[in-house]
């Protein structure tokens, strides 16, 4: 039977069931990844991190789900009030969507009855999931606007450009995959990577899924929409008490998300890694191993976005921004194009063939003249009058110095010493 | 009525009524959100009438791209919380004309056109993503042409209407 079939016979508390175990996985994950995130910072940067509460802090999570929701709650004055509650559904509901269509694992038994480790096998499923992604950046935006104060406003502005930009890139990394496979359905994808997995055969793709990954859920280095340093804590600068758990729990849920995701589409899903597939006839390919493999590499990806976070320093918005769209989203169409080339290229004739030989070396061109040269943009075009602002003119000669009388020499070199040579430069430009 | 046409009729009640609210509304992000609900109820006819591809196209492209940018372009300039006075222009009747004008015409036009055409909704490949792939690169590839070119050159005149850099010196410029 296959996998719709299967699945469409599902009795009513299987499914039930299913919904349940999701949503627990992604609480109980969540709250792992906070403990985890929180300790392995801590031992990146030679301090302890949290280890108060149980053995090596593990109860610290539980400790906070008690301690938040009985802070003071607080509504700015300025708030729009139904936009500002709803604000926070509108984070944490679209990523449950996403783990809905995510395949935990192949066929097994629960209670006798045979299903498979997933909770609906929609044959647009990548679809699914991006679109879940697209509508959960509508909490960020919107809890940004309604607080109704600058901070928040900037932080929500950040996320929408941010968001759409890096879903571009993402989604044509999938194209990648999709293009292998020939099917949108998640169960399908990992089907088709019972040898190589995309993750080493469509290594450009992976790379930039990786990166737009990061920056789809707005974490270091690309947290610009809630940058502490600059935005004191971004959108959700004005959420207090529960409303903030749920943007943290969301964040951390989106992050598990985009994990499931990148693993089904480049790490072989629920498949065995390397060495072990070879173990005894599929032996762990089978059962419930799987869901061991499947939850260990989103364990992996969590930490890598652990990683990342306690290694590189945020970027500044505009080299984020020419990142995502000079860089990852060309890079991706130009490896969609080589690879249709060679997917078809056993089929070519001698004309198909020099055809794309000449648009490869077009290709050659155009990246040749997309190399920057050094020279600034801008140079020698600056308005001389400075279009009414107080602007000083570009061929602003420095003054001659003033002779001075002995005494304010003395004077002068006084002032020096009392200042360590602290002038020294300014007196070298004259 | 079956189920599926109970439930149709009802997503289309709720895709109008939203709309009617987006021009109605004295808020401004407020006419946006109403815009996302018009939008999601129109995807959900799609995946009632077993479109899948194009409901959740739909949701990604209108709901997440579109009305996203809208909203960013509205929190760029003003972000004005609270009702704004100055939305209704003096050119309600005239507006009015012109909208049940154009909906007169999609109306007729589509039942004159597709009034008496059929599809047989179990049949699962009408909706599929390889079925519509084949349509629109079998059948409809010339539209499909125009329309990239149409973007094309949308995004390359926004590209030169935004950057000051480049075309003629102005006045003032070195």
């Amino acid at each position: 039977m296959s996998r719709a079939e299967l699945l469409a016979d599902d009795p009513i508390w299987l499914i039930l069931l299913k919904v349940l175990c999701i949503f627990l996985f992604a609480l109980l994950t969540a709250m792992i990844t906070v403990w985890a995130e929180r300790r392995l910072i801590g031992r990146m940067q030679n301090r302890p991190g949290p280890n108060r509460v149980g053995p090596f802090g593990l109860l610290q999570p539980i400790a906070d789900a008690i301690k938040m929701p009985f802070k003071e709650e607080i509504v700015p004055r300025t708030a729009d009030k139904v936009t500002y509650r709803l604000a926070p559904v509108l984070a944490l509901s679209p990523t449950m969507i996403g783990l809905a269509v995510m395949p935990f694992g192949p066929e097994v038994s629960i209670f006798g009855e045979r299903t498979v480790l997933q909770l609906v096998d929609l044959p647009v499923g990548v679809l699914v999931v991006l679109a879940a992604a697209s509508i959960g950046v509508y909490g960020v935006v919107l809890a940004g606007w309604s607080s109704g104060t600058p901070y928040p406003l900037l932080g929500g502005l950040r996320s929408a450009a941010q968001v759409i930009s890096y879903e571009i890139a993402m989604g044509l990394a999938i194209v990648a995959v999709i293009l292998q496979t020939h099917s949108l359905s998640l169960g399908d994808i990992v089907d088709s990577q019972q040898g190589l997995w995309f993750g080493i055969a469509l290594f450009p793709a992976f790379f930039i899924y990786l990166v737009a990954m990061v920056g789809e859920t707005n974490r270091a280095p690309f947290d610009l929409p809630e940058a502490e340093s600059e935005l004191v804590a971004g959108f959700h600068t004005e959420y207090s008490s529960m409303k903030f758990v749920i943007f943290y729990i969301a964040e951390y849920i989106n992050m598990i998300v985009v994990s499931a995701m990148g693993t089904t589409l480049f790490l072989g899903g629920y498949m065995a890694p390397w060495p072990i597939s070879l173990i005894g006839d599929n032996y762990f390919n089978s059962g419930w191993w799987p869901m061991l493999w499947f939850i260990g590499k989103i364990g992996l990806a969590l930490f890598f976005f652990i990683w990342l976070r306690g290694t590189l320093p945020r970027y500044r918005y505009d080299q984020f921004m020419k990142l995502g769209w000079k860089f990852l989203v060309p890079i991706s169409l130009v490896f969609i194009v080589a690879l249709t080339v060679i997917n078809v290229f056993d089929q070519l004739s001698t004309t198909g063939i020099l055809i794309s030989a000449g648009f490869f070396i077009l290709l050659l061109i155009a990246l040749v003249m997309m190399i920057p040269d050094r020279r600034e943009p801008r140079a020698g075009r600056v308005p001389l009058s400075g279009g009414g602002y107080p602007v000083p003119p570009i061929d602003l000669q420095i003054p001659s110095k003033p002779r001075r009388t002995k005494q304010a020499r003395s004077r002068a070199g006084r002032r020096q010493t009392v200042a360590a040579g602290a002038k020294e430069g300014d007196d070298g430009v004259s | 009525m079956t189920a599926a046409e109970i439930v149709f009729v009802l997503l289309g009640v709720v895709a109008l009524a939203a709309a009617v609210l987006v021009v109605t509304t004295r808020q401004l992000v407020r006419a946006a959100l109403y815009l996302v609900l018009s939008f999601g109820a129109i995807a959900a006819c799609f995946l009632v009438l077993t479109a899948e591809l194009v409901a959740w196209v739909q949701v990604l492209i209108y709901v997440g791209a579109v009305v996203v940018l809208l909203l960013f372009g509205i929190m760029l300039t003003r972000a004005p919380i609270g009702p704004t006075s100055d939305l209704d222009s003096r050119n309600r009747p005239a507006a009015i004309v012109v909208a049940v004008a154009t909906a007169g015409v999609l109306v007729t036009v589509l039942v004159r056109g597709f009034g008496d055409a059929y599809v047989d909704l179990g049949e699962p490949s009408t909706g599929s993503a390889s079925g519509i792939g084949a349509n629109i690169f079998r059948y409809w590839v010339l539209p499909f042409e125009i329309l990239s070119v149409l973007l094309l050159a949308a995004l390359v005149g926004a590209i030169v209407l935004s950057r000051t850099d480049i075309g003629p010196p102005k006045d003032g410029d070195g």
